[in-house]
C-alpha cells in the first residue's frame, strides 16, 4: 500500500464510518475494514474499479463526486476521503462543502503544484509539468483546478475550515506543516493531506 | 399447459390478509429448488421472476422443454453455482403454473377462478413466498435477487422481512410503477380484453382463449424490453425470405416476423388472465407511497447488504429509477453498493448472456459468502 494511503489510515479512527469518495480499486477501504473496523463506503467513477471493489466486497456505488455525493444524508459518516482528486473537479468548492456536509471529518489529498521541480519544469522548460503525480499532457490531462499547498492553507482560512492537521509527504518522508515552515514544506513536497472540519 | 400436476407446491394453510381485503387460505404455491441447502442452512438463494417467468430458474423447463429464464446467470458453475447455493424460485400468486392464480379451480363452483381471483399485489406475492422459506425451516436467507417484476419482490421483501436476508440484489427495477410503465402494462391488457374469446375472462371453460390479445400484448412488451440499437443492429430493414417488398400486410420485415414469433410461442406457455393480474400488481406497485413518501422507510430496518445493478440502454426501468433506490438506501445509512452495465440489449440484459453483469454477481455473491 502506497505512503499516502499508510498515512490517511493513521489519521482515522478505529470503528468509525467512512466514505472514500473515489475510492479506486478499493486498496484504502480493504485496509481501514481489516485494519481499523471501519464501516466504509465507496464511490466511484470507473466501472471497472466498482467490479473490483465488489469481488472484494466492499459496497461501492458507481458515481461522480460532483453529482451523487447530494445522495448521501447530512453527517452520515465521520470521515470522507477525497484522495488527489479535488483538482479534477468543475467545482472543486462545491465537492468540499459536500464533504463537510456528509462528514464530520474530511481527509483530503492534493498534488502539489508549487513543489520546485514543477516550478522548475514551468521556468525553465516553458511547457506544462509531467510528472509521477501529474501523468498527463495538458490537452488529456483531467485535472481542471491545479493548485498548491499554500493555496490550499488560504482556500481554508477564507472558506472557515478548519485544518486540524496538514502534512507533507515527499517520496517516503512525511512531515507536518504549520504557517512558519509552509512556505519551505510548498516548495519541497510532492503531496499534501489534510484533516479538515468546518468550524 | 400441461405436466401441471407434476410441479412441486405447497399448501399454504395459514390466512394470508391481501392488500384488496381479501383473505386467503390453503392455496397452493407452486415452486422449483436447485443445489443443496446445507445444515446450516445458510447457502440459500430466493430468486423472484418477472412477468412472463416462472419457478424453472434453469436446466430445462418441463412445461416448455427449453431453458429456464435465468439459465446463464444460476446452475452448476454458473455465476450463482448451486454446488453451493440453494436456489429457490416459487411461481408468483396469480401466475399460470401452478400456484394459486385465475386458472386455481373455485371448489365451491367447480370452475376456474378466471376474473373472480382477486387482485393481487407485489406485497401479496412476497408475503405468499414468505412461507416457503418458513417451510424449508431457513431462518436467513443468503440472499433475495431478481430482475424487473423480480426485483420490485426483493425490494418489497426486504422491507417486510428485514431480518430474513443477509444480501439483496434488485437488478433494473423500480421502487414505483411509472406513468409510462402502467400506460404499457395497459396497452397489453386492451389488447387481451379487446380479443373476443376473452369473453370477460371466462374463456377457460372453453376450447377458445384469447391467443390474438395475448400474443399482441406480448409484441408490444417485448419491443420495451430490447432497446433501439440493439433493435437496429439486430434486424435493421432486413426482409424476412423474400427479395423485395410485397406490397402487402404479410411481414416483410424480420423484425414483424420475429415479433409474431414471439407473440405465438409465448399463447402457449402463459394465461391472459394471470397476464392481466400480474402487470396489474406491478402497476400497484408503489413503495414509496406504502412508506408515505419517504422510500428510505422501506429500508430503515435492514441490515442487509444492498447492491443494485440497472443497464445503460435499459428505457423500461432506466438508471435513474434504479439509483433512487440506492439515494434511499443511502438516506437510510443503509449499507449498499451500486453499479450500471454497459449494454446495448436493453431491459432485457438481466436475462441474456452479458458477462460483465454476469460477473458482477458472481463476485458480490462469493465474496459475501465468505465475509458474511
Amino acid at each position: 500500500m502506497k505512503k499516502e494511503f499508510q498515512i490517511i489510515s493513521d489519521l482515522i479512527k478505529n470503528d468509525t464510518r467512512v466514505l472514500d469518495v473515489g475510492c479506486g480499486d478499493g486498496i484504502l477501504m480493504k485496509h481501514l475494514k481489516e485494519n481499523k473496523n471501519v464501516d466504509s463506503r465507496g464511490l466511484e467513477i470507473s466501472k471497472e474499479n466498482v467490479q473490483i471493489c465488489i469481488s472484494k466486497g466492499l459496497s461501492v456505488i458507481e458515481g461522480d463526486a460532483e453529482s451523487d455525493l447530494k445522495q448521501f444524508p447530512d453527517l452520515s459518516f465521520e470521515y470522507a476521503i477525497l484522495g488527489q482528486t479535488l483538482q479534477a473537479f468543475y467545482n472543486p468548492e462545491k465537492v468540499i462543502d459536500d464533504l463537510l456536509r456528509v462528514s464530520k471529518k474530511a481527509i483530503i489529498t492534493i498534488p502539489n503544484f508549487g513543489y520546485w521541480k514543477i516550478r522548475i519544469h514551468l521556468l525553465l522548460k516553458g511547457t506544462m509539468p509531467v510528472n509521477k503525480h501529474l501523468p498527463n499532457e495538458w490537452y488529456n490531462t483531467p485535472n481542471l483546478h491545479m493548485c498548491t499547498i499554500k493555496d490550499f492553507f488560504n482556500f481554508c482560512s477564507k472558506k472557515n475550515i478548519n485544518l486540524f492537521r496538514s502534512i507533507a509527504l515527499h517520496e517516503e518522508n512525511v512531515s507536518e506543516i504549520n504557517n512558519k515552515n509552509l512556505s519551505f514544506k510548498n516548495l519541497f513536497s510532492e503531496l499534501g493531506i489534510f484533516l479538515v472540519e468546518k468550524k | 399447459m400441461n405436466n401441471l400436476d407434476k410441479v412441486k407446491k405447497i399448501v399454504i394453510e395459514k390466512p394470508l390478509k391481501l392488500d384488496c381485503g381479501k383473505t386467503i387460505s390453503n392455496f397452493p404455491l407452486a415452486y422449483e429448488t436447485y443445489g443443496k441447502l446445507n445444515e446450516k442452512k445458510d447457502n440459500a438463494i430466493l430468486a423472484f421472476h418477472a412477468l412472463t417467468g416462472d419457478q424453472f430458474v434453469t436446466g430445462i423447463n418441463p412445461i416448455t422443454n427449453k431453458n429456464g429464464w435465468w439459465s446463464y446467470l444460476v446452475g452448476p458453475d454458473k455465476p450463482v453455482d448451486t454446488n453451493k447455493f440453494f436456489v429457490i424460485c416459487a411461481n408468483v400468486i396469480g401466475g399460470c403454473i401452478g400456484s394459486y392464480g385465475p386458472n386455481t379451480i373455485d371448489p365451491i363452483t367447480k370452475k376456474k377462478l378466471a376474473t373472480n381471483f382477486p387482485v393481487i399485489t407485489i406485497n401479496d406475492m412476497v408475503n405468499a413466498q414468505i412461507n416457503l422459506i418458513d417451510f424449508f425451516k431457513i431462518d436467513k436467507l443468503f440472499s433475495v435477487m431478481g430482475g424487473s417484476m423480480g426485483g420490485m419482490q426483493v425490494l418489497q421483501f426486504v422491507a417486510n422481512f428485514p431480518n430474513r436476508t443477509k444480501t439483496a440484489i434488485p437488478i433494473a427495477c423500480t421502487a414505483s410503477h411509472s406513468a409510462q410503465n402502467i400506460a404499457l402494462n395497459e396497452l397489453g391488457r386492451q389488447a387481451i380484453m379487446a380479443d373476443v374469446n376473452w369473453n370477460k375472462g371466462d374463456y377457460l371453460n372453453s376450447e377458445c382463449s384469447p391467443d390474438k390479445g395475448l400474443s399482441v400484448a406480448r409484441m408490444a412488451a417485448h419491443i420495451t424490453y430490447l432497446s433501439k440499437k440493439g433493435l437496429q443492429e439486430k434486424f435493421g430493414r432486413k426482409l424476412q425470405e423474400r427479395d423485395d417488398l410485397k406490397f402487402s400486410f404479410d411481414a416483410d420485415f424480420q423484425i414483424e416476423s420475429y415479433l409474431r414469433h414471439q407473440g405465438s410461442v409465448f399463447v402457449d406457455r402463459f394465461d391472459a388472465n394471470s397476464y392481466l393480474y400480474i402487470t396489474r400488481a406491478m402497476d400497484y406497485f408503489d413503495l414509496v407511497k406504502q412508506y408515505n413518501g419517504n422510500l428510505s422507510n422501506a429500508f430503515k430496518e435492514s441490515k442487509a447488504k444492498f447492491f443494485i445493478i440497472s443497464f445503460t440502454s435499459d428505457w423500461l426501468y432506466p438508471t435513474s429509477e434504479n439509483k433512487e433506490i440506492v439515494i434511499a438506501l443511502n438516506a437510510a445509512g443503509a449499507n449498499v453498493g451500486f453499479i450500471e452495465i454497459n449494454s446495448d440489449k436493453g431491459h432485457d440484459s438481466f436475462l441474456l448472456d452479458v458477462p460483465e453483469f454476469l460477473k458482477s454477481i458472481k463476485n458480490f455473491l462469493d465474496a459475501n459468502y465468505k465475509i458474511l
